[in-house]
């Protein structure tokens, strides 16, 4: 347990000192295709008066905490930068503690972008309480209210293949991301730009959500490097008899 | 207020999380108290949930939008299905009509949605072919056929019990799937520290 606090302490002290490095140079990050056709889309979405779909899916505090939070970041940013369209985005969750979040973080970035009398409640959706009811009620939202663009992000399931088809039948634009390994099967099957493994975790640095986003990305390569050398040191060690 | 929120959210994060890793009796017990709470907040949450869907139906309704109908229909089942469980509840009625509604209603509408995704599934694997055609593509479809030939079940047993190819094929994906949440759990540790900071806060308005 010690040894857990330790790295935690250790990424924590990362976190901070990269977050620093970042605010006066900024990271230059690697092309995703997904994210660049992203930041195209929602400003075609403003431009023509169609809206923005976020599906954040079913994950809560509990047990799907992270993909949940990293949902919320990207909407946070996704909130500020269409706070201008005639039609504001509209965010579908499958459970009431994420889709209360979902509301504040909604409200939060249009207060941000100074048009907060342009936040309305039912925005913020809850769908459905279990996987299947909540595909059906996140599909009519893709289907009946001009959406243009879908952003799915967070942790989904095998419902993920009714959401992305229901998104490809209508034409519209889709990016989908999942903690969940089936459903990321599913998405690089079904979906025009799927994100695989921890690319759902740097969706907040790529729509531009700050330094500590950045720090977060760089962070993850030092740990994954080192995760790389002690799983090949301890094969190695194994292989002599010495483990 | 905001930052009142803020510090309660980083204080309570900081309690639970040393509860966990440093497993002192004062810091378990303030730990367990707190995850209580959250789980009284958590079903209050689950009844605003409910009330915003209710809401949003009812607008749906009001304003006579494409489709509004389905709204009808699933206010009113939520209506049927509290009522007859509150009554339950109260007069002490078995679970005969609850259980009427899960078994005759939920659970073939589920089955149905469940074998939908099969058929969408075998249809997008089509359709990624003619969307994106790449080496990787290519692998993904050649690996997904192999395994499920090789999960198959026939009359001698599953084909897979005598390919010993496959359960070195198998090799990869086992490896290729714990890279996968390698990289998740290092993303999840990442982004539960930045709220933990106080540097995200979906939370309070900020």
């Amino acid at each position: 347990m010690l040894t857990a606090l330790g790295i935690v302490a250790i990424t924590g002290l990362l976190l901070l000192g990269f977050t620093l490095l970042r605010r006066r140079s900024p990271a230059v990050l690697r092309s995703i295709e997904a994210f660049e056709r992203l930041n195209h889309v929602i400003g075609l979405a403003v431009e023509n008066g169609t809206r923005l779909h976020i599906s954040l899916g079913r994950g809560n505090l509990f047990t799907r905490g992270g993909s949940a939070l990293a949902g919320l970041a990207m909407l946070r940013r996704l909130a500020e930068r269409t706070s201008v369209s005639d039609r504001p985005p509209i965010v579908t969750s499958g459970d009431p503690t994420l889709a209360i979040l979902s509301q504040d973080t909604l409200q939060a970035g249009y207060k941000a972008a100074g048009t907060e009398e342009q936040y309305r409640l039912n925005t913020g959706r809850l769908t459905g309480l279990t996987p299947f009811s909540y595909a059906a009620g996140t599909i009519p939202v893709t289907r009946d209210e001009n959406v243009s663009a879908n952003v799915m992000i967070g942790d989904f399931g095998a419902e993920a293949a009714l959401l992305v088809e229901a998104a490809d039948r209508k034409n519209t634009y889709l990016i989908a991301a999942s903690d969940n390994l089936v459903a990321q099967s599913i998405m690089y099957a079904a979906a025009q730009h799927p994100l695989i493994g921890e690319e759902l975790f740097a969706s907040g640095a790529y729509v531009g959500a700050g330094a500590s986003h950045e720090a977060s990305l760089q962070v993850q390569d030092i740990l994954r490097w080192v995760v790389i050398v002690v799983i090949g040191v301890g094969s190695l060690l194994k292989l002599v008899g010495i483990l | 207020m905001r930052y009142l929120t803020a510090a309660v959210a980083i204080a309570s994060g900081f309690v639970i999380l040393l509860g966990y890793l440093y497993p002192l009796e004062a810091l378990t017990q303030l730990r367990f108290m707190l995850t209580d709470w959250v789980v009284v907040i958590a079903a209050m949450a689950v009844l605003v949930g409910i009330a915003n869907l209710v809401f949003v139906q009812m607008e749906k309704i009001r304003k006579q939008e494409k489709n509004s109908i389905y709204g009808v229909v699933l206010v009113g089942a939520l209506l049927v299905t509290l009522v007859i469980g509150i009554l339950g509840g109260l007069l002490g009625i078995d679970n005969t009509f609850m259980n009427f509604f899960v078994e005759a209603v939920i659970v073939p509408v589920e089955a149905s949605l469940m074998a939908i995704l099969a058929v969408t599934l075998v249809y997008a694997s089509i359709r990624l072919l003619r969307r994106r055609t790449d080496v990787m593509t290519v692998i993904f479809l050649v690996a997904a056929i192999l395994f499920l030939v090789a999960v198959m079940p026939t009359p001698i047993g599953t084909i897979g019990d005598f390919l010993p190819i496959l359960q070195f094929f198998s090799m990869f994906s086992d490896g290729g799937a714990r890279g996968l949440l390698i990289g998740i759990a290092l993303g999840t540790l990442l982004t539960g520290l930045r709220v933990l900071f106080g540097i995200d806060r979906p939370y309070g308005g900020n």
